[in-house]
């Protein structure tokens, strides 16, 4: 028995939607369940005070200190170097065998799972050069683990300026550095930053590679030589020694917050600077 | 591109002469020190390579390939270092995790392209990209709340199981594919469209019979690239797998994956038993590098599916 | 004030724009400032035993609160990281929650600062009270796999442990399991509290861990007849005790030092004891 095509079709494209509602479903289920029972113990003490005996009472505020750092020293590490491959790869060299080997290395280095990415933090910047369990270890960790996402969304975005502006800037006598800096970045520069928001949401959520790179102390870091817990490892720990389920729920809380502000922000930046959402 | 190189030191030299010598300089200096930064990618891919590779490949030697992969005793502290049930742990998650993520990531892709009005995209779009925002350990701790209870209550076993983490992982997988998918389905031509829909198909036969045909390389890659974050995940696996030394005879059986092993002891291992460790962690990435490397290959359109293949 | 924000993310008030970005980078800065600071001071490290760590950390922070310039950092990482790290000098005192090999008797100057009881534990609705060692042993070596071969309901028996190099895993090996090997059909999990969150929840599971942690979700079962309590183990009838150490690699720092004697002090043998651990003296 044959059934007709247009049956097929609607039965077709009724499954879509299903699989696609599912999907929304399970989004929608994360954020709530956590929110809901997050939320009543979020406050401007939890957020600003340091947490007490392990993290059973008291707030996360070294937590979130230490996760700006590592993030924030990352991002400032991977995006002038990320920016500086995309610029090199697009402006400053012909297609060949060396632009495919760095294509090729970004690419590889964008598949490798961060726990491998954790031994090797280990080995080489705690161990190796002797850094210690670290801020500094673990933001040189994610810092390559984010070069990948900034060499590609920055050689897209720089790829997408027009012809015509560099044509410009060198007919009005500038050398190809102004041109990249001063047109072509600067046009491109809302791809770019998207690219790094992307990053930052990433570095935040990480917790294998900087389990095993930044440590899991649970002081205010002095200095970036010292070790200290970010977010999500402390969430990690909280719900996994079930320390305070309630505390757990609130990073949690806290973490999904960071991570759809900053989803919101590329989106944001995506739609109003380069069209494409 | 090269017609424009050989033009400016002659127009700056025209305009100002004074300066055209410092000007060629620097503009050298500039174009090394970028290319210099270009190679931090695949240096730094070059030392993760030697650093893993160095401190996991003695003991591989020590115990033999054929042992180290074959065997499924795992006693790091008597010396017997077999990672099968790894292995094959590490890759009945991921088959079961692609089944889920293949389904559901490829209908959202298609919905995206085919089917679905521009306000509604603007709705699905960001929120599968908000799935992949979110932090694997909260991935592995809804798994655990939820999940794990109810496998274990309503389909038998201990709940963490093959089961709970493969649609864990499913769903962690669905945006790598669904974007990506949604890159080479919208790759293809309008014209295999309108000339299919012209011939007289259905909307969901120009789709299944024209589309996915010509994207197909693109999906593969896609489903690939997916695989590759489903087999490196570590948290959220840790979290609901159930971390066993037994070959799993069931989906509900608990399992131990490559990642978790690394993870479970890292922190625990000395000597020998740190270097096995390490020695997994080869393996994971000859793993990782033969998928990343078919998904490259496979994929003709280079630069689009690389920059959502985080 | 909603107002304004959208109207400037718009774009349309193009100079209120520049207020807003200078203000969200002041309030990084602000956040980023403690991390400012480049002197190590007296730091001490402290790594080691998961197990330790929770009564580690809390007596740093009363440490670090009453102790001055002196700071106490605590990481977790595991008895043999805790001994890996004093060895080689990342960590000024590694945590190790089991007795010394011999081998490591001979390297390290060892402190014990509490003795902890090591409790099995079931399902609170588990009918079994009591085992014997040998039973313990012959049911993590897999031999046992029904709960009704012990006394109780016909139920498989799925056993949970720890991972390996766990000081927790190595203290029941060594207690309980003489010759015979933990089966691989154990379920490995790397923290007491998860262990203890499966146990909760599955009336087939049996786990091990602390005495000080087990609390009133779980039942923790008698072990050659003598109930798991402070008591029992001071009185050193429950078998299964194993000591809590702080290692160092030579003779401690003055600050190591300080924070050690600060341990063994009365305040923190009453604080360790509060925890349900039991003092050393």
């Amino acid at each position: 028995m044959r059934i007709a095509p247009s049956i097929t079709q609607r039965i077709a494209v009724s499954i879509m939607w299903t699989l696609a509602a599912v999907a929304m479903g399970v989004l929608a289920f994360i954020i709530t369940y956590i929110l809901w029972h997050g939320l009543p113990h979020l406050s401007w003490a939890f957020l600003t005070e340091s947490p007490k005996s392990m993290g059973r009472e008291g707030g996360v505020f070294p937590m979130i200190v230490g996760t700006l750092w590592v993030t924030m020293l990352a991002v400032v590490i991977a995006a002038p170097v990320g920016v500086a491959t995309a610029i090199y790869l697009t402006e400053y060299t012909h297609e060949g065998k060396m632009t495919a080997a760095i294509r090729f290395g970004a690419d590889c280095l964008a598949g490798i799972p961060s726990i491998i990415f954790g031994l090797f933090g280990f080995v080489f910047f705690v161990i190796t050069l002797g850094m210690g369990l670290s801020v500094i270890s673990g933001a040189l960790t994610v810092a390559l683990m984010v070069l990948p996402t900034i060499i590609r969304t920055s050689e897209e975005a720089i790829r997408a300026v027009p012809r015509a502006y560099r044509d410009v800037a060198y007919g009005l006598g500038s050398t190809r550095w102004q041109m990249v800096t001063r047109v072509v970045v600067r046009s491109a520069l809302p791809g770019i930053a998207t690219g790094v928001v992307l990053s930052v949401g990433r570095s935040i959520s990480e917790t294998a590679a900087v389990m095993l790179t930044a440590g899991s102390a649970l002081g205010l870091p002095q200095s970036i030589f010292q070790s200290s817990r970010t977010l999500s490892l402390h969430f990690y720990i909280l719900s996994r020694e079930g320390i305070s389920m309630t505390n757990a729920y609130a990073t949690a809380s806290v973490l999904i917050i960071a991570i759809m502000a900053i989803n919101l922000s590329a989106y944001w930046l995506m739609r109003r600077f380069v069209g494409k959402a | 591109m090269s017609t424009m190189r050989a033009q400016i030191p002659v127009q700056s030299a025209a305009r100002r002469p004074l300066l055209a010598r410092r000007r060629l300089d620097s503009e050298r200096v500039i174009s090394w020190v970028l290319f210099l930064m270009a190679l931090s990618a695949l240096s730094g891919l070059a030392v993760i390579t030697a650093f893993i590779f160095k401190e996991g490949i003695p003991i591989i030697a020590k115990v033999g390939l054929r042992r180290f992969i074959f065997s499924s005793h795992w006693y790091p502290l008597e010396g017997e270092f077999g990672i099968l049930p790894m292995i094959v742990g590490s890759l009945m998650v991921t088959a079961g995790a692609m089944v889920i993520g293949m389904v559901f990531g490829l209908g959202c892709a298609i919905l995206l392209t085919q089917y679905c009005p521009p306000r509604m995209v603007s709705i699905i779009k960001p929120a599968i990209e908000l799935l992949a925002g979110i932090p694997s350990v909260v991935y592995g701790f809804i798994g655990v709340a939820i999940l794990v209870p109810f496998i274990r209550d309503y389909l038998g076993g201990p709940g963490l199981s093959v089961l709970a983490s493969s649609i864990v992982l499913g769903v962690m997988m669905l945006p790598t594919i669904t974007s990506i998918s949604v890159d080479a389905l919208r790759a293809v031509p309008k014209s295999y469209i309108e000339g299919s829909i012209a011939l007289g198909a259905t909307e969901w036969q120009t789709t299944h019979m024209v589309v996915l045909k010509a994207a197909r390389s693109g999906i593969v890659a896609a489903v690939i690239l997916g695989m590759g974050r489903a087999v490196g995940e570590t948290m959220a696996v840790i979290m609901v797998a159930g971390n066993t030394l037994e070959l799993p005879h069931s989906i509900l059986d608990p399992v131990r994956t490559l990642t978790s092993n690394i993870a479970l002891e890292m922190g625990y291992a000395a000597g020998d038993h740190r270097k096995a460790l390490f020695a997994t962690g080869v393996v994971l990435f000859v793993i990782i590098m033969v998928l990343n490397t078919i998904a490259l290959r496979v994929s003709r359109r280079r630069s689009k599916v690389k920059v959502l293949a985080k | 004030m909603f107002v304004d924000l959208v109207q400037i993310l718009r774009g349309e008030r193009k100079e209120d724009m520049k207020w807003l970005l200078g203000g969200v980078l002041l309030l990084l800065a602000l956040l980023l400032l403690p991390g400012l600071g480049s002197e190590k001071g007296a730091t001490v490290n402290v790594i080691g035993s998961t197990s330790v760590q929770p009564f580690a950390e809390m007596l740093a922070e009363e440490f670090n609160r009453i102790g001055g310039h002196r700071r106490v950092e605590v990481q977790g990482g595991g008895s043999t990281a805790g001994l890996q790290a004093a060895l080689n000098g990342v960590a000024d005192i590694g945590m190790c929650s089991r007795s010394l090999k011999e081998d490591e008797a001979k390297v390290f100057q060892s402190v014990a600062i509490a003795r902890d009881g090591l409790s099995v534990v079931v399902h609170p609705s588990n009918r079994v009270d009591g085992l014997t060692k040998q039973q313990v042993e012959r049911i993590f070596a897999g031999e046992i796999t029904n709960w009704a071969e012990v006394g109780g309901e016909d139920r498989p028996i799925r056993l949970i442990t720890r991972e390996e190099g766990s000081g927790t895993r190595e203290a029941f090996v060594k207690l309980v399991m003489g010759k015979s090997r933990i089966s691989p059909k154990a379920m490995t999990q790397e923290s007491n509290g998860s262990v203890k969150e499966l146990v909760r929840n599955d009336s087939c599971a049996i786990g091990y861990m602390s005495l000080g942690l087990v609390g009133k979700d779980l039942k923790a079962l008698k072990v050659d007849g003598v109930e798991p309590t402070a008591e029992q183990v001071m009185t050193k009838k429950y078998p299964l005790v194993r000591p809590f150490l702080f290692v160092t690699k030579s003779k401690p720092g003055s600050d190591a030092q300080a924070f050690i004697d600060y341990v063994l002090s009365v305040e923190g043998q009453q604080m360790l004891v509060k925890e349900g651990l039991v003092r050393v003296q």
